[in-house]
């Protein structure tokens, strides 16, 4: 186990040097208009001022030296100052991060209360009414974008039940609510119907038709056995959204205002701030592939076929 | 719970799997050529101001009534579909061929070049959802094609491994032996032999992703990273009208709505292709 864990750790590093290396290169190569663009509603500005601004912000040295000047301040957690606000790039995305760490929790909890219980119902209710219903809503649910979702929820929890605020006011729970609501209802749509489908596919193995045969009682083969082994995937698949989600919260974070790296990241790119666009790109990648790993190595540690496969080696 | 499924029912979802995708064909079909014909199918000019008629309520002449400009919703909304329906068709189809080509080619191939190109997939995969997205929009700028360029950079490694696994299975099969023996050359075992047999799970793939692109191309238009007004695209009509939505909601439902039914047609359709060409899916 812990050979594997070393191995996939090392194989990480070209896919960490190959992240830093394509943030850094897109910016750079939108970097020039940066001082341009700084300057652009200050009317005409000498080309001494411009290449002086240049060669302060590194603009002016080869293209790997810059890189690497670059990766070596990331890792001690200098990635420069923001053009707008001029604050410590590095220490703005950590201060927002928080924000969005809860979020993504939240959506997580409440896709896991949503998706699970209801994926089993429509598994064990193949083919029927409630199974049917299920199958209706989870595609429904797929089809709307999230931003619509949003929209919706602000109308309806928002000003036609005036239950929660229209737009955060900080992080609190209460803020937190319709982004979360808004994020559970798009990834239970899409996690139920994986969750069935696992389901189903573990109903309908020989064993369980052995269990009914000698007579075991439904419930104790659902609870007991299919269950049991249908966790595992549904697991992994959980864990592996957490990525896409830290990801996809963009969105949904600057429509109800909730201050996480999300709404940051929209906003540094509207206002063309490239060291912040730069580290959220760099260090969302890097969590993601984290929290994948972490989900691998989870994984080989849960399945006991696979871990005495390992052993075996 | 756990009945024994009679004989009869495999007959009935196969008839049922080919009516739902006659069904759903159709659909998706009228709604592409929609987007095709939508200057002639227009009721008004899309662009056409009236303040006079500023935020009409849906009525007989406005059926999804009209926005802040008194232009008439239903035709914007339809020459919407132009650029929506349109741009998800041409970035599916970009990242299908170039994705297919890419997986051909290592399967193919092998060796060094495989390595390093499927490298880079793995590096365009590490990011996370639309983050990079997000920083290509950023750095070209906004705009519908760099929001295309974007997804489809994204996009592209899915299908290169897929195309990989499936030419790579093909490889190893006698009837390849064969063609090589009858002195097929390269070029014709790759478009005659393998591209044939390994389409099948790429097509139902791409059926299957045209919903989400579509959606995510709305969002970043939605963030005003993809088309810009007054190009009429349902992302972007949504959130121009986005404030407006508490006192006249059709502005913002019309276009909600017209991108809802588009990806519930597409994935419906996506869905009956799977069930169609992999019967072990069904019902599932």
């Amino acid at each position: 186990m812990a050979k594997y864990a070393l191995r996939r750790l090392v194989q990480l590093i070209p896919i960490v040097i190959g992240i830093t290396f394509l943030s850094f290169a897109m910016m750079r190569l939108a970097g020039g208009d940066a001082v341009t663009e700084m300057y652009a509603g200050k009317g005409a500005v000498s080309q001494e001022i411009i290449d002086l601004k240049r060669a302060e912000l590194g603009l002016d040295k080869p293209f790997v030296t810059q890189y690497f000047v670059w990766l070596s301040g990331m890792l001690r957690g200098d990635m420069g100052v923001s053009y707008v606000s001029g604050r410590d790039v590095f220490k703005t995305f950590l201060s927002k991060l928080p924000a969005t760490l809860l979020l993504t929790a939240l959506s997580i909890l409440l896709t896991v209360l949503l998706s699970i219980p209801l994926g089993v119902l429509a598994a064990v209710r193949h083919d029927r009414l409630t199974d049917y219903c299920l199958r209706f809503l989870s595609f429904i649910g797929n089809s709307l974008p999230n931003f619509f979702v949003a929209l919706l929820l602000m109308q309806l929890l928002a000003i036609k039940l005036n239950w929660l605020p229209v737009i955060s006011s900080g992080t609190t729970l209460k803020s937190a609510m319709m982004p979360t609501l808004t994020l559970a209802i798009s990834m239970s749509a899409k996690y139920m119907r994986q969750v069935r489908a696992t389901v189903l596919e573990e109903l309908n193995k020989d064993y369980v038709v052995g269990a009914q045969a000698r007579g075991v009682r439904g419930r104790v083969i659902l609870w007991k056995s299919v269950l049991k082994a249908s966790m595992l995937t549904i697991v992994t698949l959980l864990a592996l959204s957490i990525g896409s989600l830290l990801g996809g919260t963009a969105i949904i974070e600057s429509i109800f205002m909730w201050d996480g790296v999300g709404k940051l990241a929209v906003d540094a790119i509207t206002m063309r701030d490239y060291p912040l666009i730069q580290a959220y790109v760099v260090w969302m990648a890097i969590i993601y592939v984290l929290v994948n790993l972490v989900t691998d190595l989870l994984y080989h540690a849960l399945d006991p076929r696979i871990r005495l496969g390992v052993t075996a080696e | 719970m756990m009945n024994a499924p009679t004989t009869r029912i495999p007959k009935i979802i196969k008839n049922n799997v080919r009516t739902r995708l006659i069904v759903f064909a159709v659909l998706a079909a009228l709604l592409v050529l929609c987007s095709l014909l939508s200057d002639h199918l227009t009721p008004y000019d899309p662009y056409l101001q009236d303040l006079s008629n500023a935020k009409a309520a849906p009525s007989a002449e406005h059926l999804f009534g009209t926005d802040r400009y008194g232009r008439d919703m239903l035709s914007r909304v339809i020459v919407g579909s132009r650029t929506s329906i349109f741009s998800t068709l041409l970035l599916v189809a970009i990242i299908t061929a170039v994705g297919t080509v890419v997986g051909v080619f290592c399967g193919w191939h092998g060796g060094k070049l495989d390595t390093i190109l499927m490298r880079i997939s793995d590096m365009f995969l590490a990011f996370p959802g639309l983050v990079f997205a997000l920083a290509v929009a950023g750095v070209l700028g906004g705009g519908l094609h760099n929001a295309i360029f974007a997804l489809a950079a994204i996009s592209w490694p899915k299908y290169a491994r897929i195309a990989r696994s499936q030419t790579l299975a093909q490889k190893e099969t006698p009837y390849m032996k064969a063609a090589r023996l009858s002195g097929s050359g390269t070029v014709k075992i790759l478009a005659v032999h393998i591209l044939p047999n390994i389409v099948g799970p790429i097509l139902v793939t791409s059926m299957l992703d045209i919903g989400t692109m579509m959606m995510e191309l709305a969002g970043l238009s939605f963030l005003g990273l993809g088309a810009k007004p007054p190009i009429a695209e349902w992302g972007s009509m949504m959130s121009e009208n986005r404030a407006l939505f508490t006192t006249v909601p059709w502005i913002t439902l019309a276009p909600g709505l017209a991108i809802f039914v588009s990806v519930m047609i597409f994935n419906l359709l996506g869905d009956t292709v799977r069930d169609w060409a992999d019967p072990r899916t069904r019902g599932r």
